[in-house]
C-alpha cells in the first residue's frame, strides 16, 4: 500500500489532502470501535518528517533522514478501558490496534472516571497559533550552516581543541486528534534547531559545553556564528574548575537550568501525583507555594512558541491562567481523569503545561544583576542526575558553575552536589531574572535562591 | 537444538517474507546502497511487539499494546554515515531509504555488492518465544492483584501501591556489505512496584522490580513478583525513619548488585568507543594506564544468558562477548561497534546497539559489571569510622569528558565506628570516573548482578542493560545531602 505521508521534499506535507488523508484514518478507527462495540474511543495520529545533519572537525559526520508515523488508539466499554498504538497505518492494521485495545478492555477493571473529555470543556475555536513554517534548507545549505557554527566555536578561542560536533536540524509534524464525541482537531508545527557542543582543554584537562537555537520559524534561529561563539565561551570559562568546601550557599540558577524548577514544581501540581498522594503539595490550592510575588502562568496561544497549542492531547481547549499568582497556588496541572479523581475540572493538561512561565521578580535585569544581588554564593549551569524525590520534595542534584563573591564570578567549579527541599526552595526564590529562556515550554529567567547546602570537599 | 538457526528462519519468516524480499532483493538493495565510497552499509529490519499493564488503587486501570515496525538503512564512508529509514518494509521504500542514505559519498562508480549471504551464528542466551503470550491476559491482571495484596500486606503504613507489567518481543534481521546475514529474537518481561508509605504526616516511597529476557512465568515461578512487592515497602518504610543525609566528602560503602550503577557511570560510558576516537572521553588514550586500584576488574558481558542486557547478536549482526575493560586496575580496551572498531584499529565487541530501526547504531554498555573480591562484606562495613553505607540508587549521569558523574542513593545508612546505624533520607553522589576506582580500597566477596531494571539513555537512544559489583569500600566520595 501507499504511504499516507507525502514525500520529504513536498510543501504538501500538511496541506488540506494530507490532513484529510489521516482524519479518514482517525474515522476508520473510531468507525472500528464502535462497530466493536466500545461505548467511547478517541484516536490520535502523529506523522511527521525531518532531516538532521551534524558536522565534526569540519566534515560531515552523520545524515539522518527521519520519517515517522504512528497512531494511538483508547476505546472505552462503559468504565473500562484499553490503548494500543502502530506505526501501520494502513486501514487493516488501524482495524487490529483497535481490535487489541478492545481485547485490553475486556480485562482492565471498572474505573469510575474512566473516559473521554468532557464534551462541553473541547476546543470549538482553534486560533492561527504560527507554529508551521516549513523549511527545506537542501543538503548543502544545511551542511554549510552547521560547518559554519562549529568553525565559530573553533575559531573564538585557542583552548577549543575538540569538538563532538555541529547539527542542524529540521522537522515538520502533524497530529490529528479525534474522540466519538465527534472531536475532529489538527496541528501542524514545525521545529527547526542548530547545535553545537565543543571541547575546550588546558593544563587543568577537558571541559565540554554546548549552545543551541531552535524555533519554529527558520528565519528567527540565532546565527549559525552566535550559537558556535556561545559554546566556545560557554566551555572554555569552565576550565580549572575547581571543588567547594561544603557549605551553606545563596545559589543562582542559570536561565538555561532554572527551567528544572519549574519541571519539578509541575510534577507536584500534576493531577496523577496528587490523588496517589506523591506528592510534597498535597492540598495546596489557595495556599502560598511560592514566594510572595511569584506569578506562574500558561501561555497556551502565545504565538509561534514551542509549547503553543490550541487543544490538549484529549482535544479539551487550552487557555491562559495564572497557576501561581502571587506566591499562592491557582489551580492544579489536571487531565481529564486526574480531574474526575479530584473532583475538579480538566485544565486542558493532558499531555502537559502549554508556556508555562514564571515573571520577573524584583529590579534585576539580567544574570549579572541577579549575581550582584546575591554578592557571594554559586552560580549553577550545568546540573546532571536525578536526585529529585516528588513525594518528600527532596532534592540533591550534582552541579557544575562559578563562585561568585562581590557580585563577580571568581572561578568555575565542579564535582559538587546542591541540595534542599522544593517546598522551601519555592518559597526561598529571592529574585528571578528578565533574562528568559525561551527555547522550551518551560520558560524562566535566572533563579536566585536564598541557600542550598553545597556539598564538595 | 540448533537455536540460532531457528532464529534466523523466525526472523526471515517474520520480517521478510511477508514483504516479499528474498537474497535476490536484498542484493538490489546494497546495489542501490553501495558506491565506489562507501565502506560499508547495513539494513535492520525490526518488528517489536510491546504491552504494558498498569495497576494503582487496587486496580488494573490499564493496559496497551503496541506494534513498532520498519526498516534502517545505512551507509558507511569514513566517518560518515548516511542514514535513512522507512516504517513500510517494502522493497520500494527501501530503495527510496538507500537512496537518501549513500548520498553522504557523493560520486563513485559501482561498488561490489553481496550476491549471497552468509548466516552469522549468535549465542542462544534466551528462548525466542513471545512473551507476551506466555502468560493469559486474565493471569496478567491477576499477577498485578497478587503484587499489590502483597503489598498492602507487608504494612498498615502502605498507603498507595502502584504496579506495572510489560513484555517485549522484538524480531530483528541485520543484513551487511560483506554478505553477513544475523538475526535476533529478542524476549523482555519486567515487573515493577512502587509503593508510599505515611506514617505521622511524613509520606515516603519505595520501588522494586525486575526482569530479563524471559518469559512472564518467570517472574512467578521464583515468586520473584511478591519478593519486589516486599522489597519495595521494606525501603519505603526504611525511608520513613530517615534523618537528614550528611553533606561532604566521605568514605562510602557501596552495597552489591544494583549499586553497580557505579561502573556504568564512572567508567562505563568513558569507555566507549565512539568518545575514545573521538578523543572527547576523559579517558582517551589511557589504555595500559592505571584506572582504579589493584585487584579491580570490570567487564561488561552481553553473554550472560537470561539478563536483561544480554544480546545473542548485537545491533550489527556482531555475536556479543565478554570484554574485559579493566584487569586488575589496568584498563585494557573500550567497548566497539563495528564503524569505530574499524576507525581505531581493533576488533569490534558485540557493542553496536540502537534503540530501533529508526535510530543509528553506536557503543553501548550490554551488562557491566566488577568481579568478586577477597572481603566479608561485613568486615568491610567495619572498616569505616564515619561514612555512608548505600544500598539502592535511583539513576546516574556523567559527563564523559569531564569525568564527572553522579548517581543518587534512594536507601542508605550512617556508617558509625564501624557500625551501620541510621538510615539517611535518599542523596546524590558525585564523583570523577578517572580515578574514582582509584579510592577503592576493599573489594567484597559477594558479586550480585541486579535484578533487571536498568534502561541506558545516550544521545537520546534507550536499551536495556544490566550492570553488576560486590560491596565496595571507596575512601572518599562526596555525598549531597543536607547536612552540613
Amino acid at each position: 500500500m501507499s504511504s499516507v505521508i507525502a514525500p520529504a521534499t513536498s510543501d504538501t506535507f500538511a496541506d488540506a489532502a494530507a490532513r484529510r488523508r489521516l482524519a479518514e484514518v482517525v474515522e476508520i478507527a473510531l468507525a472500528e470501535a464502535k462497530r466493536l462495540g466500545a461505548s467511547q474511543a478517541e484516536a490520535a495520529i502523529n506523522v511527521s518528517q525531518g532531516l538532521s545533519v551534524t558536522v565534526r572537525l569540519g566534515e560531515v559526520e552523520t545524515v539522518e533522514h527521519t520519517r515517522d508515523k504512528g497512531l494511538g488508539v483508547t476505546v472505552y466499554f462503559g468504565q473500562r478501558s484499553g490503548s494500543a498504538s502502530t506505526t501501520d497505518l494502513s486501514a487493516a492494521a488501524v482495524r487490529d490496534s483497535v481490535r487489541a485495545a478492545c481485547a485490553i478492555a475486556k480485562y482492565t477493571a471498572e474505573d469510575d472516571c474512566a473516559g473521554l473529555a468532557d464534551p462541553a470543556l473541547l476546543a470549538r475555536e482553534f486560533p492561527e497559533l504560527g507554529l508551521y513554517h516549513p523549511w527545506n534548507p537542501g543538503m548543502d545549505q544545511a551542511i554549510a550552516a552547521a560547518r559554519e557554527c562549529e568553525a565559530a566555536a573553533r575559531a573564538e578561542d585557542k583552548r577549543i581543541t575538540n569538538s563532538e560536533g555541529a547539527t542542524l536540524s529540521t522537522h515538520a509534524g502533524l497530529e490529528v486528534y479525534g474522540n466519538s464525541h465527534g472531536f475532529l482537531g489538527h496541528q501542524a508545527a514545525t521545529r527547526h534547531g542548530l547545535s553545537v557542543s565543543v571541547i575546550g582543554q588546558d593544563d587543568s584537562g577537558m571541559q565540554r559545553d554546548y549552545w543551541y537555537t531552535v524555533d519554529r520559524a527558520p528565519g528567527k534561529l540565532e546565527s549559525p556564528e552566535s550559537v558556535g561563539r556561545e559554546a566556545a565561551r560557554r566551555t572554555v570559562r569552565r576550565l580549572g574548575g575547581r571543588k567547594l568546601a561544603t557549605g551553606k550557599w545563596p545559589v543562582v540558577f542559570e536561565a538555561p537550568v532554572a527551567d528544572s524548577l519549574l519541571s519539578h514544581f509541575v510534577g507536584a501540581v500534576r493531577g496523577s501525583s496528587l490523588y496517589r498522594g506523591a506528592s510534597f503539595l498535597p492540598d495546596s490550592l489557595g495556599k502560598p507555594v511560592f514566594a510572595s510575588g511569584v506569578r506562574l502562568h500558561e501561555q497556551p496561544h502565545l504565538p509561534g512558541a514551542l509549547g503553543s497549542t490550541a487543544f490538549d492531547n484529549e482535544g479539551v481547549a487550552t487557555r491562559a491562567r495564572d497557576l501561581v499568582r502571587d506566591g499562592v497556588l491557582q489551580g492544579y496541572v489536571l487531565d481529564s481523569y486526574s480531574a474526575r479523581k479530584l473532583k475538579l475540572q480538566s485544565t486542558g493538561n493532558a499531555g502537559g503545561v502549554h508556556n508555562l512561565t514564571l515573571d520577573p521578580l524584583g529590579d534585576a535585569a539580567g544574570l549579572d544583576a541577579l549575581l550582584q544581588r546575591m554578592g557571594t554564593g554559586l552560580l549553577v549551569t550545568e546540573l546532571i542526575g536525578f536526585g529529585v524525590n516528588t513525594v518528600t520534595g527532596d532534592y540533591s542534584r550534582g552541579a557544575a558553575g562559578f563562585w561568585v563573591e562581590g557580585g563577580a564570578i571568581q572561578y568555575p567549579v565542579e564535582e559538587i552536589t546542591v541540595a534542599g527541599n522544593l517546598r522551601d526552595m519555592f518559597r526561598d526564590i529571592v529574585a528571578v531574572g528578565a533574562d528568559v529562556d525561551t527555547r522550551g515550554n518551560l520558560r524562566t529567567g535566572s533563579i536566585l535562591l536564598g541557600a542550598l547546602t553545597v556539598a564538595g570537599d | 537444538m540448533n537455536v540460532p538457526a531457528n532464529t534466523l528462519a523466525i526472523a526471515r519468516q517474520s520480517l521478510l517474507e511477508p514483504a516479499g524480499i528474498d537474497e535476490h532483493a536484498l542484493s538490489q538493495l546494497f546495489a542501490r546502497l553501495m558506491t565506489a565510497r562507501v565502506d560499508d552499509a547495513d539494513v535492520y529490519f525490526q518488528y517489536s511487539r510491546h504491552e504494558a499493564w498498569s495497576l494503582e488503587e487496587g486496580i488494573v486501570k490499564s493496559g496497551s499494546h503496541n506494534i513498532e515496525a520498519g526498516v534502517g538503512v545505512r551507509a558507511v564512508a569514513g566517518e560518515k554515515q548516511g542514514f535513512a529509514y522507512s516504517d513500510d518494509i517494502v522493497l520500494p521504500a527501501l530503495l527510496d531509504a538507500a537512496t537518501a542514505a549513500r548520498a553522504i559519498a557523493h560520486e563513485g562508480g559501482a561498488a561490489r555488492t553481496p550476491v549471497r549471504f552468509e548466516n552469522v551464528a549468535g549465542h542462544a542466551l534466551y528462548a525466542p518465544a513471545d512473551p507476551l503470550a506466555s502468560l493469559a491476559d486474565d493471569a496478567k491482571v491477576k499477577l498485578l492483584e497478587i503484587v499489590e495484596r502483597e503489598a498492602r500486606a507487608q504494612d498498615p503504613r502502605v498507603k498507595q501501591v502502584m504496579a506495572s507489567l510489560a513484555a517485549v518481543h522484538e524480531t530483528v534481521l541485520i543484513a551487511r556489505a560483506d554478505g553477513r546475514l544475523a538475526a535476533d529474537v529478542r524476549p523482555l518481561v519486567r515487573l515493577n512496584v512502587t509503593v508510599i508509605v505515611e506514617a505521622d504526616g511524613r509520606r515516603e516511597t519505595g520501588t522494586a522490580g525486575g526482569g530479563g529476557r524471559q518469559s512472564y512465568p518467570y517472574l512467578i515461578e521464583n515468586d520473584l513478583a511478591r519478593a519486589y512487592a516486599r522489597e519495595a515497602v521494606r525501603q519505603a518504610l526504611v525511608n520513613l525513619d530517615a534523618v537528614e543525609a550528611p553533606a561532604g566528602t566521605m568514605p562510602v560503602v557501596l552495597g552489591p548488585g544494583w549499586p553497580g550503577i557505579l561502573l556504568h557511570e564512572a567508567i562505563g560510558h568513558g569507555l566507549e568507543g565512539d568518545f575514545n576516537r573521538k578523543g572527547t572521553s576523559a579517558f582517551a588514550g589511557r589504555v595500559g594506564q592505571q584506572v582504579a586500584a589493584k585487584g579491580v576488574t570490570v567487564v561488561d558481558d552481553g553473554t550472560l544468558a537470561g539478563r536483561r542486557g544480554s544480546l545473542n547478536v548485537d545491533d550489527e549482526g556482531t555475536p556479543t562477548q565478554c570484554t574485559v575493560l579493566i584487569e586488575d586496575g589496568i584498563l585494557k580496551g573500550y567497548m566497539q561497534d563495528l564503524l569505530n572498531a574499524r576507525l581505531m584499529g581493533v576488533a569490534p565487541t558485540g557493542n553496536g546497539r540502537r534503540e530501533s530501526y529508526a535510530h543509528l547504531p553506536m557503543p553501548r554498555m550490554t551488562n557491566t559489571y566488577m568481579l568478586a573480591g577477597s572481603h566479608d562484606p561485613g568486615e568491610i562495613i567495619a572498616s569505616v569510622d564515619k561514612g555512608l553505607y548505600a544500598v539502592n540508587f535511583g539513576g546516574g549521569q556523567v559527563d564523559i569528558t569531564s569525568g564527572k558523574f553522579v548517581f543518587s542513593a534512594s536507601e542508605a545508612y550512617l556508617i558509625e565506628n564501624g557500625k551501620v546505624t541510621r538510615p539517611v533520607k535518599g542523596a546524590t553522589l558525585i564523583g570523577n570516573g578517572p580515578d574514582v576506582l582509584t579510592r577503592v580500597s576493599m573489594v567484597g566477596n559477594d558479586l550480585k548482578l541486579d535484578t533487571g531494571v536498568g534502561t541506558c539513555g545516550k544521545e537520546g537512544q534507550s536499551v536495556p542493560v544490566g550492570v553488576g559489583q560486590p560491596t565496595l569500600r571507596i575512601d572518599s566520595l562526596t555525598v549531597g545531602g543536607t547536612q552540613a
